[in-house]
């Protein structure tokens, strides 16, 4: 089943747990540098949302690579075979999210992989900023929020 | 090593020259880091009797071993040098981001000695270290430095800064990171300023190593399971639903919230305008966390119309000196004061302070309307926002409110009227219905300062254990383990309000998971005791007494006049004594021979 690291943007507090965990689950070590997510910020004014791999199923990461090394695993999951991988960049260049970085203190190209299916990001995230769960229904949060505009008497259903 | 760094850089600004050094293992395991190992470090570099304006006095900004992992809330570093508001050691942490990326650029501090001829800035990325010119953001307030530098540096790079107030050498000047987090007191951007160092700009990509990243995740995991379902500091917390002002309405409820100047204390001051309630249903329109914190007590707060604001802010401190002490229940001026602190680089405590001590003087004929510019009555609100740029800028009436309220009165006769001690003021908890808070604002080591013991934790929230906020006895101490802890905590790069949900035993089972050195919670406490110790051998060389741990007048003889706390004084009197004798301090608290050898302190350079 197609699982689904879910952004909620307006819940980010920018406390770059989400890095943190990150970076630490994949390296051993606090190193953001080293991280999969990514937290964009407009500090001044305290906005911020974090971004990661939304692992597209016809991925131009993959279709971009000349050496095959971008495969897809169990959940839909994207991974980098660091092995064929040449560290050309295109994968970078042709995600149209920025969600593949290059790993400048290790040389590789890094992206989300999950964490083989029990995200780190999401665990210690106190915000409720990135919710992990399967991709099939990750709308229906969406549609419950429009659905209460529609439907101006729903909220005699919590009554 | 783990948890450090290991490595210092040195900048000397006369020269110019840049030089890396190796961290002392054995200093860092007995001063942590951040405020023990920045202080340890100062001491054996400079004369402790230096002129703190002098290029001789050396600015050290210091992370701990916990700062920039994922141990909790472990976001501060500090900033150490010997302070020009006080004279005493002065010490300033901050949260936000700098820190953090300072380790991750490879450095555990950065110690920078004499002073530049012209404004330049340091650029830290990774192991490329230069000294660039800051003639172009010199006379730029902290928000447009910070954009400016971001801009000609990099996108994720770090800032602290200066602002307006430090290069005109305003007494109480902060050094402002990430926009609107302030190493905030005694002092430390007036430093700064006199070194014509504009910023600190940071990029980091390296990594903190962990001795035991097994045993770290899971002693990380279990405290983050109680600091979270904690009621102060959990993920639905006090702190994060009100942020630190969430005090506010405790305060005034148990008389305790100084209202004009503390003349008033006690009288209604309408504080439910002004409490974290109110902040939070009127002003709030999104939280804010520091580097690695679930706390997340940050505002971000826009107003209006007349002092319009939109930013970061204001937290507890900027309120009620803003706030009831200058007799203003209107949240927007100190949103809109603390807002302008942050951009001119001011302490809005003393900032704050000092005007209600201004206007306690205006309302008593010792000042008048020609020397303030303003008719300067309590709750004057335009005259408040107006002088906190007078005072950045050293204008008028601001050249003399830009020397603390201190001097201020001293200037005119009334020094009695400032409510300091060693001549850095109060903050927000007057200690006649707080009878502990009293004794630790007089034994401050950098002057008045709640963050050195938190002691309303005890008295108010009864953290650990509910006690008799009248009472004097077995006060000090409460005190002493209060302030010994705060100096660990501190040090080791952990936010102060962990400490509100976690006990030091936690603290230091994140201390020896990720240094690797086993620290126990004695071995942890014994260090802020050594700290604490250190600073006051600090203090003593430069000949503070007895005589300065002493609490100003009115709050000795005069009882609190309404509410909760009406009729009491504070009784510092009764518990000096007590605890200079518990700390093994002399009668003129002076530490004996046998406390300096028990804590290792014989080989100090004093």
């Amino acid at each position: 089943m197609t699982k689904l690291i879910r952004i909620i943007p307006d819940n980010c507090t920018g406390c770059y747990l989400c890095e943190q965990a990150c970076s630490f689950h994949h390296t051993d070590e606090c190193r953001p540098s080293a991280t999969r997510v990514t937290v964009v910020a407009w500090g001044h004014v305290g906005l911020s949302t974090p971004l990661l791999c939304l692992q597209c199923d016809d991925a131009p990461c993959a279709r971009v690579c000349p050496e095959g090394a971008i495969k897809k695993i169990a959940n839909g999951v994207m991974v980098i075979d660091n092995v064929k991988c040449i560290k050309c960049k295109i994968c970078m260049i042709a995600c149209p999210f920025g969600n593949i970085k290059y790993d400048d203190v290790t040389s590789t190209m890094i992206k989300c992989d999950q964490c083989g299916g029990d995200p780190e990001c999401v665990k210690i995230c106190p915000s409720g900023a990135l919710i992990y769960e399967d991709a099939g229904s990750a709308n229906m949060i969406i549609q419950q929020k429009y659905a209460t505009q529609l439907r101006t008497d729903s909220g005699e259903a919590s009554e | 090593m783990y948890g450090w760094i290991g490595q210092l850089l040195r900048v000397n600004l006369t020269t110019g020259k840049i030089t890396k050094e190796p961290l002392d293992p054995i200093e860092a395991k007995e001063y942590i880091g951040a405020r023990g190992l920045g202080t340890r470090i100062w001491i054996r570099e400079c004369d402790a009797t230096v002129d703190p304006l002098s290029p001789d006095n050396k600015l050290i900004m210091m992370t701990g071993p916990l700062t920039g992992t994922l141990a909790v809330s472990s976001s501060r570093y500090e900033v150490v040098c010997k302070g020009p508001l006080t004279g005493t050691i002065a010490a300033s942490n901050s949260g936000g981001y700098f820190g953090p990326e300072l380790k991750y650029a490879g450095y555990d501090g950065i110690i920078f000695e004499g002073q530049s001829e012209k404004p330049v800035y340091l650029w830290v990325n990774n192991d490329e270290v230069e000294l660039r010119s800051a003639e172009h953001v010199w006379g730029k307030g902290c928000y447009d430095t910070t954009e400016l530098l971001v801009a000609e540096t990099n996108p994720k790079a770090r800032v602290n800064c200066i602002g307006q107030a430090g290069e005109n050498l305003v007494k109480f000047a902060a050094i402002i990171n990430d926009v609107a987090r302030a190493a905030g007191r005694t002092g430390v951007g007036t430093v700064m300023g006199s070194k014509k160092l504009k910023a600190v700009v940071v990029r980091g990509t390296q990594g903190i190593k962990i001795a035991d990243p097994k045993g770290f995740k899971e002693v990380m995991e279990r405290i983050n399971g109680v600091l979270r379902t904690n009621a102060s500091t959990g993920c639905c917390g006090g702190l994060h639903e009100f942020g630190s002002n969430v005090t506010y309405s405790f305060l005034d409820d148990a008389g305790v919230l100084p209202v004009n100047n503390f003349r008033d204390t006690g009288t209604d001051c309408n504080a439910d305008n002004l409490s974290g309630e109110s902040q939070t249903n009127v002003w709030l329109v999104r939280t804010k966390g520091c580097m690695g914190c679930p706390i997340r007590c940050g505002r971000i707060t826009r107003s209006t119309g007349k002092h319009a604001s939109y930013a970061e802010g204001p937290e507890l401190e900027t309120i009620w000196s803003f706030g009831s002490d200058c007799g203003v229940d209107n949240m927007k001026i100190p949103m809109a004061a603390g807002h302008l602190c942050n951009d001119y680089g001011i302490d809005t405590i003393t900032m704050g302070a000092t005007v209600a001590a201004a206007m306690d003087m205006y309302e008593a004929g010792i000042l008048d309307k020609e020397t303030t510019g303003w008719d300067l009555k309590f709750g004057n609100e335009d005259a408040i926002v107006d002088l906190v740029s007078k005072t950045a800028f050293r204008e008028g009436f601001g050249n003399d409110l830009a020397e603390g309220s201190y001097r201020l009165g001293e200037k005119y006769g009334h020094p009695e009227l400032s409510m300091s001690v060693k001549k850095q003021e109060l903050s927000a908890y007057d200690p006649r219905g707080l009878q502990s808070m009293g004794l630790n604002y007089a034994t401050g080591n950098r002057g008045a300062c709640h963050v050195r013991a938190f002691m309303p934790a005890l008295e108010i929230y009864g953290l650990p254990v509910q006690v008799d906020r009248f009472a004097t006895e077995g006060k000090a101490a409460w005190v002493k383990i209060f302030q010994d802890i705060a100096s660990s905590v501190d040090s080791s790069g952990s936010c102060c309000f962990i400490t509100f949900g976690i006990t030091s035993k936690e603290i230091a089972e994140e201390m020896t998971a990720i240094t690797g050195i086993e620290y126990t919670e004695e071995d942890f406490i014994k260090a802020g005791e050594r700290i604490w110790n250190m600073e006051r051998l600090f203090n003593l060389k430069n000949g503070f007494t007895r005589e300065d741990d002493k609490l100003p007048p009115r709050l000795l003889n005069d009882p609190i006049k309404a509410g909760a706390s009406q009729g009491y004084v504070n009784r510092l009197d009764e518990m000096l004594d007590d605890y200079y004798n518990l700390r093994g301090w002399d009668r003129n608290g002076v530490p004996s021979q046998s406390k300096i050898e028990d804590l290792g302190l014989s080989k100090l350079e004093l």
